[in-house]
């Protein structure tokens, strides 16, 4: 039976190392089966995350030859296997063990984010064209991997001024629901931080939802607070008429 | 005993999926303290996985449609043995769970009319599962998630309970450990309310996540109270069956709801030798006996499964509708469903049975127990109709919170104790495998236990093979009591197995139990022993278990009377 070399990151926060395991390939046979082969039969404490395998519940991401993806999703078949698989943890969060990652700052933001807000009377009447735009973000499954790759959070470590792509989903998500009333614009100035996204896009390349994260959502809202808060005539105008969203 | 730390709540509730996560709100509304406890990151419960939908008769689509009916439906799905005042209160609470579902933020696929979207599924007279595509169980968590998190609880992730402690009669306390440090920590409550779903990795093809091992249906048996109806296990007709690597992951019956068609290697529609009239739309224990049939009997597709088809309503369309399954089977299987068909066998999904609960309080028959979800037994009978379960979690998921801060607020001054004895006793179990210089891998044990569970608990059952599969489950739990492990307690699957193997064999020998105890066939249990229905004996019970003096105890308790005006409901046609 053929064999596939696997190279998994084990460690914790006082350091770690490559260890190389050996795994037998079946045919289909996706990351995480081999790291379960892996757990089953060398290293029992080995810690990863997993819960639906297909691709369902984004909990097991991590990064496979130095992409971020998820484990249940990426097939050996589509990697080089005349060289290891190597496998780490997500860089941009600190290491718990192994593959496992401290995400909960991803939780806390979250929870800062003003709830949806209908307004008091509301019929609730919507048309499929005037969800469609939202449903595309609610397939967010928060695997966190567009965090794990945008250069503001990976790179310069911006976690106190910059959410990051998936928050700003959540933002526009609510924003375009037919039936919020909130106004998230000074939140996305300020706490969010919009002004730090560059539009590089690299977030939306590695959403295993393909969300259009970038064109659907950054931009739209980048050209909404740019609007209300860089326009002068729109600014007195919605100070008018009060704000009403589209 | 080492330093843990300690949290105090009215409300602890054991499990964030839609069950645990809409208690929790319930509860929290009412003004009590609430702990919401999950051992995986919280949005990623199982709720996450669910696709078809969630059952209401809202009438939207199929204006006819009333609770009537539905509560008709799900008690000929459950073949009269589901708990009568549950199917009541589901079938006329539904609508206003998911309406509010709406009021929280969830966007469900719309009608031409600007209403909540609904598709036809097996069983259910009508037009009836709300929906987004079919990832409606994401939609339905995320909208909790988003309300539970404003709602004032405190929410403790990647928290395993491991065991409950009790005041006397009273629960006092929930007990366990972070996975990630492994440290442990003690929950002091006046109730706590088990939504921690079903039992699924005891089988080796499954459509379930690692965490449905059975810990609440054996928590909750380890404190005293009483599990129903447990031989009730169901496999969904359709899993996937190639490649090996996904065997088990679920098709969702949305593929059939809308308009999927099944075929053996002959190309017959064998449906219509086994339920003519509903064809592909016939309950999941027919469809899935259907399809285990032909594959036995040698009409199977190469992989041995039956094929699915839905290519016939287009590529647009599917896309459209059955995204998920689009991508799943184009990622996994290389194979286009909207150009060729898919091969699917049955795979074990769900359990209808479990802690035995008041239908309108939620409570357990311990006193401060509640339970909700896949946990509790009683609403499916012997057979759930899809589309059932979410709308279960949010009708029921409610309801427990209701009934657990109420109890909790008539019991406000009432201090309660911790058993230091128990406590102890807890911890040191915990820490056995780390001092075993000898023993087993977990893993192993585990694996033996799937096969075992498969071979002789399985689709069609009989006296010998339960028995056989009985004795496999008392050998299995010696091995599982020596078990040896490596590393630290810090982030470790395998000691994490050990107590999770635990709990799966006190689900599993007690589904074992049930499952010869009842000598007929109803719903999913199918005895080929026993094959037909016996309304005069087991028609009249549930199957009973509870724990005397350390060992399981076997049982039956007369079904509880359904009153006449629901009868005729039954009864009557209901179209
Ligand atoms: C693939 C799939 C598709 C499905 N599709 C549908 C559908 O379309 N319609 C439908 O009605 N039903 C469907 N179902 C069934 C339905 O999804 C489940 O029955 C339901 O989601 C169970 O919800 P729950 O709240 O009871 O538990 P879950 O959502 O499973 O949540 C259990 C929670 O308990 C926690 N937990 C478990 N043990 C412990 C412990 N010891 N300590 C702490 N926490 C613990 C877990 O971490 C988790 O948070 C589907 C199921 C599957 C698998
Ligand atoms: S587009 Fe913006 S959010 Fe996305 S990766 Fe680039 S900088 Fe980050
Ligand atoms: S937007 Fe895409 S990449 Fe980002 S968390 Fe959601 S699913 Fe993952
Ligand atoms: S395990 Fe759920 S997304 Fe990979």
């Amino acid at each position: 039976m053929a064999v596939v070399k696997m190279r998994l990151y084990r460690g914790d926060s006082n350091g770690g190392a490559e260890k190389e395991y050996e795994v037998p390939l079946e045919e289909g046979m996706v990351v995480l089966d081999a790291i379960h082969f892996i757990q089953a039969n060398y290293d029992g404490d080995l810690a990863v995350r997993w819960n639906c395998k297909a691709a369902k519940c984004g909990s097991c991401s991590a990064e496979i030859n130095g992409m971020p993806k998820l484990t249940c999703k990426t097939r050996l078949d589509t990697l080089p296997l005349d060289k290891p698989v190597t496998v780490y943890p997500i860089k941009t969060f600190p290491i718990i063990k192994d593959l496992v990652t401290d995400v909960s700052w991803n939780y806390k933001v979250r929870k800062t984010i003003p709830p949806f807000t209908p307004a008091k009377d509301t019929k609730w009447v919507m048309y499929q064209e005037d969800v469609e735009r939202g449903q595309e973000f609610r397939k967010c499954i928060e695997c966190f991997l567009c965090q794990d790759v945008c250069h503001i959070l990976r790179n310069h470590d911006k976690k106190n001024e910059f959410i990051g792509p998936r928050m700003l989903i959540k933002i526009a998500e609510l924003e375009m629901h037919p039936l919020d009333t909130l106004d998230r614009k000074e939140f996305l100035r300020d706490q969010a931080g919009i002004g730090y996204c560059n539009i590089t896009k690299c977030c939306t390349e590695v959403c295993p939802e393909h969300i259009h994260i970038t064109d659907n959502a950054i931009i739209p809202l980048k050209e909404r607070v740019a609007d209300t808060y860089f326009d002068p005539l729109q600014w007195l105008l919605e100070k008018f008429k009060g704000s009403p969203k589209q | 005993m080492e330093k843990y730390e300690t949290h105090t709540h009215d409300v602890i509730v054991i499990g964030a999926g839609g069950a645990g996560l809409r208690a929790a709100i319930e509860a929290s509304a009412q003004g009590a303290s609430v702990g919401l406890v999950c051992k995986s990151l919280l949005g990623k419960a199982h709720t996450v996985m669910a696709e078809g939908g969630v059952a209401a008769a809202l009438a939207n689509v199929d204006t006819k449609d009333d609770w009537k009916t539905h509560f008709h439906d799900t008690m000929h799905g459950g073949k009269m043995l589901n708990n009568w005042r549950m199917a009541q209160l589901h079938a006329q609470e539904a609508p206003d769970r998911v309406k509010e579902l709406e009021h929280w933020g969830a966007l469900f696929d719309r009608t031409k009319d600007g209403k909540i979207m609904q598709r036809a599924f097996g069983g259910h007279t009508w037009k009836r599962l709300a929906h987004v595509g079919d990832r409606t169980g994401l939609e339905m968590i995320r909208t909790l998630q988003d309300r539970g998190i404003h709602s004032g609880m405190e929410v403790y992730m990647e928290c395993t309970i491991t065991h409950l402690l009790k005041d006397g009669e009273r629960i006092s306390g929930a007990f366990g450990y972070w996975r990630e440090s492994g440290r442990f920590v003690l929950f002091k409550t006046k109730t706590v309310i088990i939504a921690t779903g079903g039992i699924g990795k005891a089988y080796k093809v499954t459509s379930n996540s690692w965490e449905y091992t059975g810990d609440g249906q054996a928590l909750a048996y380890e404190a005293g109270a009483d599990l129903i109806d447990m031989e009730f296990v169901q496999f969904h007709p359709t899993g996937m069956v190639w490649p090996p690597s996904v065997r088990g992951i679920l098709v969702t019956e949305a593929v059939r709801g809308e308009g999927g068609l099944l075929t053996n290697r002959n190309g017959e529609r064998f449906m219509e030798k086994y339920d003519p009239e509903r064809m592909e739309l016939s309950t999941r224990d027919v469809v899935a006996r259907s399809i285990y049939t032909e594959v036995m009997e040698g009409r199977g597709s190469p992989h041995g499964g039956a094929y699915l088809d839905i290519s016939h309503r287009g590529a647009d369309y599917v896309k459209k509708k059955l995204p998920s399954m689009y991508h799943q089977f184009m990622e996994f299987a290389e194979i286009d469903i909207t150009k060729e068909p898919m091969e699917v066998f049955p795979t074990t999904h769900y359990i209808m049975g479990g802690i035995r609960v008041d239908a309108d309080t939620a409570g357990s028959t311990v006193p401060g127990l509640f339970a909700a979800g896949e946990a509790a037994g009683g609403m499916h009978g012997a057979n759930r109709l899809g589309g059932n379960s979410l709308s279960d979690l949010l009708v029921f998921g409610r309801r427990a919170g209701l009934g657990a801060a109420q109890y909790a607020n008539e019991l406000r001054d009432n201090a309660l104790k911790i058993d230091d004895v128990e406590l102890e006793k807890a911890a040191r179990e915990m820490t056995r495998p780390f001092e075993n210089a000898e023993g087993e891998n977990p893993y192993t044990v585990h694996q033996a236990l799937q096969e075992a569970m498969g071979a002789y608990i399985g689709v069609f059952r009989t006296r010998e093979k339960i028995s056989d599969g009985i004795e496999e489950i008392q050998v299995l739990k010696d091995r599982a009591s020596q078990l040896r492990i490596e590393g630290s307690r810090m982030f470790n699957p395998g000691w994490h197995l050990c107590k999770d193997l635990k709990s799966m064999l006190i689900v599993s020998e007690a589904i074992a139990r049930c499952a010869l105890q009842r000598e007929e066939s109803r719903g999913a249990h199918s005895r080929v022993d026993f094959p037909k229905y016996d309304d005069e004996k087991w028609g009249r019970v549930n199957s009973v278990i509870s724990k005397e003096n350390g060992n399981m105890k076997i049982g039956t308790s007369p079904l509880p009377q359904i009153p006449e005006e629901l009868r005729k409901i039954v009864e009557g046609g209901h179209k």
